[in-house]
């Protein structure tokens, strides 16, 4: 129940702003179910699949709406490789650091698009 | 398309998969405003950032499956239950004016650095190995 709970939440956030969900996903497996902290981010990735593959359809499904293919290959596909580079090097790569850098590129994008 | 802008957002598409592999967030927080600046609309860039989200999940899966840390019936049921939701979301962002979108997403982008930052000052086991 707890799961499908989760769910709820994280498909109408992930539809909402074309994002995982991870954010949310990750702390509330951690917080309202029994799966342990090393399985939470693999299992939140295996749900984000199912996700956004029926945000796709559903958005594409829409009339109004495009989904670009050629754009999402251009930044998905190195992504992709960019999540097996970041999952293979984190442990010799200062972690901290890193999240204060992401920290600061995150705060610096929301402030372009908050410009007019 | 400049040959620039291809550049920016392949560098953008690399960071979000590194900050994906890194600390389980998502990559879509930076697909979005990639594609917002190769010149799609917020709803448009939303939808096909959710195409993106899928290889990089994939990946993401396939490597977290070898260590065993996937628990798939879990995965399912959320995953299943995450496509009524979806349903929602998508009304609501078809409801919401372009503008609108686009600033509540900034929003979104501020707390998600607030979250990396505590997470620098305060790292979990997880965050090791996430």
């Amino acid at each position: 129940m707890r799961l499908v709970l989760i769910g709820l939440v994280a498909g109408l956030f992930s539809a909402l702003f074309g994002v995982g969900g991870g954010i949310l996903i990750v702390p509330l497996l951690i917080l309202a179910t029994e799966i342990p902290q090393r399985c939470a981010t693999g299992t939140s990735l295996a749900a984000i699949g199912i996700t956004a593959l029926a945000g796709t359809i559903l958005y594409a499904l829409e009339g109004s709406v495009d989904v670009d293919v050629g754009y999402a290959a251009l930044v998905g596909l190195p992504a992709a490789a960019g999540a097996v580079a970041g999952t293979t090097v984190q442990q010799r790569l200062p972690v901290r650091t890193l999240s204060l850098g992401f920290a600061a590129l995150l705060v610096g994008v929301a402030i372009w698009l908050l410009l007019p | 398309m400049s040959a620039s802008t291809v550049a920016v957002a392949l560098l953008l598409g690399f960071a979000a998969g590194l900050l994906a592999g890194l600390f389980g967030v998502g990559g879509g927080i930076l697909f979005v405003p990639a594609l917002l600046g190769l010149g799609l609309g917020q709803l448009d860039a939303e939808a096909t950032s959710l195409l993106a989200i899928l290889p990089t999940v994939v990946a993401g899966t396939w490597q977290q499956r070898r260590y065993g840390n996937v628990r798939w019936r879990a995965a399912l049921l959320v995953g299943s239950a995450s496509i009524v939701g979806v349903q929602a979301g998508v009304l609501i962002a078809t409801s919401l004016s372009e503008g609108v979108l686009r600033r509540l997403f900034a929003v979104l982008m501020l707390g998600v650095a607030a979250y990396l930052a505590w997470r620098a000052r305060h790292p979990t086991p997880y965050a090791a190995e996430a």
